[in-house]
């Protein structure tokens, strides 16, 4: 890595930049995942704009995934050259006594999300690409809905997600407050942020397992 | 007070070292964590034996010398205080107390205890200081305005004693806690606006350089700090980096 991301702060700035991007995200993708508990066809019209719209399937989908990448390679990368910072281990280090248990476990956390984006391309990504452009079916605006309710029969995978969701909710528990920080963020209204990141670290993984469950219910 | 001590022993740089067990007895609550430390290389001496190297100075909590990982945290369990300050009533009879040297490859063990901080220097060297012309002509600093805001704040990074607390605490190892007071006590007033772009772009290469790990804002150092320094300062150091390389 050259240039601007050879410096430590720098790549503090990155990982805040695409964090803050995957936290907008979300709110987007979740709004559109309640809309299936409420209407069966707002949700299957949302989601044929979704998948047909070129401007997000070539322009803003491409972006996302690419961020994700940077993202967790970026978190790899700060997370090897940490630990590398200390050679000689402590025989006695008392972590929790001056700092939360999200804080120092965002790697471990990171990587739990990780394997669930694994899981969940492989469920509705792959799928999608292969109906739209491997196999080239004919465009059917109303399939969504029956795709969507029919993935979450499986117990193993509603208690998955559901998992994922817990550790996604204490990524953020440490990492929205954190992103600020990292932008040299840090002012009068920072306790509002910190509040706020609360908030949206329950509410945001909540409503994902809501959705999950209400699905695996109700079929 | 009587108490188990493991301690860090290493003979030099070079040799590898290892936790040694020590028994002090009758220490009095009332001493200071670097009294028993005496007291425990009195015993040593008079038994022919090594004594533990260890870093202190003023003893005051003023110069930032002393140094110790106890019980696996920076200066040990009390807050606000270096370990000069750290009294031995906040232990109890009996204990068992794990004595570590600052743990980072940017600071090698020279012996025992002891750890070599000198890249704390380098970085103050690359960038910590305002260059003034003594001619005679400069102008006094009482006559500078500055606001009681800013005058503080810079008062507050100041405040800074480079004892390397948040680096010892740091998962990272990282020094931004220090370097960001450092650039701070500069950034906020107006003799350090002069060479502001250069300041924080050579003090964090040289940080970087020194193998000092990179902050995930676990917020332990402000935590373990004896000075009060506060993460408010990182930010500002991140800000005034992101300015300075746009400027280039
Ligand atoms: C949609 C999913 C994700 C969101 C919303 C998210 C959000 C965040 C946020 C807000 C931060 C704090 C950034 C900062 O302090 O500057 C962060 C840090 C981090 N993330 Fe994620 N993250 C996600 C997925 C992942 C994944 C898949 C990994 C893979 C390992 C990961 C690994 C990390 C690591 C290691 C850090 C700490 C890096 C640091 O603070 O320097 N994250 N994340
Ligand atoms: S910031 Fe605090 S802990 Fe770090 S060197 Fe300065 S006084 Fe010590
Ligand atoms: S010996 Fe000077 S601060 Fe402790």
């Amino acid at each position: 890595m050259s240039g601007f991301l050879s410096s430590s702060i720098a790549r503090k700035f990155a990982m805040a930049l695409s964090a803050l991007f995957l936290i907008i995200f979300l709110i987007i993708h979740l709004t559109v995942n309640l809309t299936s508990v409420f209407s069966e066809d707002v949700f299957n019209q949302l989601s044929h704009f979704m998948g047909t719209n070129p401007l997000i399937q070539f322009g803003l989908q491409p972006v996302l995934i690419i961020g994700v990448i940077f993202h967790f390679v970026m978190g790899f990368v700060l997370e090897i050259r940490n630990k590398g910072a200390r050679d000689v281990k402590y025989v006695n280090f008392k972590g929790a006594a001056n700092s939360t248990w999200m804080s120092r476990n965002m790697v471990y956390s990171g990587l739990a999300i990780l394997a669930f984006l694994v899981i969940h391309f492989i469920d509705f990504w792959l799928p999608e690409m292969n109906y739209k452009y491997i196999e080239g079916l004919p465009a059917d605006s109303t399939r969504y809905y029956e795709e969507l309710q029919h993935k979450f029969v499986p117990l193993w995978r509603a208690a998955a997600y559901s998992v994922a969701f817990v550790f996604l909710a204490l990524h953020l528990l440490h990492g929205f407050q954190s992103a600020f920080q990292s932008m040299g963020f840090n002012n009068k209204y920072s306790s509002f942020v910190k509040a706020l990141g609360k908030w949206y670290s329950i509410i945001i993984p909540a409503g994902f397992i809501f959705v999950t469950l209400y699905h695996h219910f109700n079929h | 007070m009587n108490l188990t001590l493991k301690i860090w022993r290493q003979k030099d740089s070079k040799t590898k070292g290892q936790m040694v067990e020590y028994k002090v007895t009758d220490i009095s609550e009332h001493m200071s964590f670097l009294e028993m430390m005496d007291v425990l290389n009195e015993q040593l001496v008079a038994k022919n034996e090594e004594p533990v190297a260890f870093d202190h100075d003023c003893r005051e909590g003023i110069c930032g010398m002393c140094s110790l990982h106890i019980n696996g945290e920076a200066h040990g369990p009390d807050r606000g205080i270096t370990t000069c300050q750290l009294h031995m009533r906040m232990f109890h009879d009996g204990e068992t107390i794990t004595i570590e040297p600052w743990r980072a490859k940017a600071f090698p063990v020279i012996k025992d205890l002891v750890v070599d901080r000198t890249a704390f220097e380098r970085i103050q060297q690359a960038g910590g200081y305002i260059s003034v012309n003594t001619s005679g002509n400069t102008q006094d600093a009482n006559g500078i305005p500055i606001s009681k805001h800013n005058a503080d704040k810079a008062m507050d990074a100041a405040a800074c004693i480079g004892c390397g607390a948040c680096v010892a605490s740091c998962k990272n190892s990282s020094a931004m806690l220090f370097v960001g007071a450092k650039v701070s006590q500069f950034a906020l007033l107006p003799q350090g606006k002069v060479e502001a772009t250069e300041r924080v772009l050579n003090m964090v290469k040289q940080m970087d350089e020194e193998g000092f790990g990179n902050c995930t804002n676990t917020g332990a150092c402000e935590v373990e700090c004896p000075k009060g320094i506060t993460l408010e300062n990182i930010a500002r150091m991140n800000r005034e980096y992101l300015s300075a390389s746009m400027k280039g």
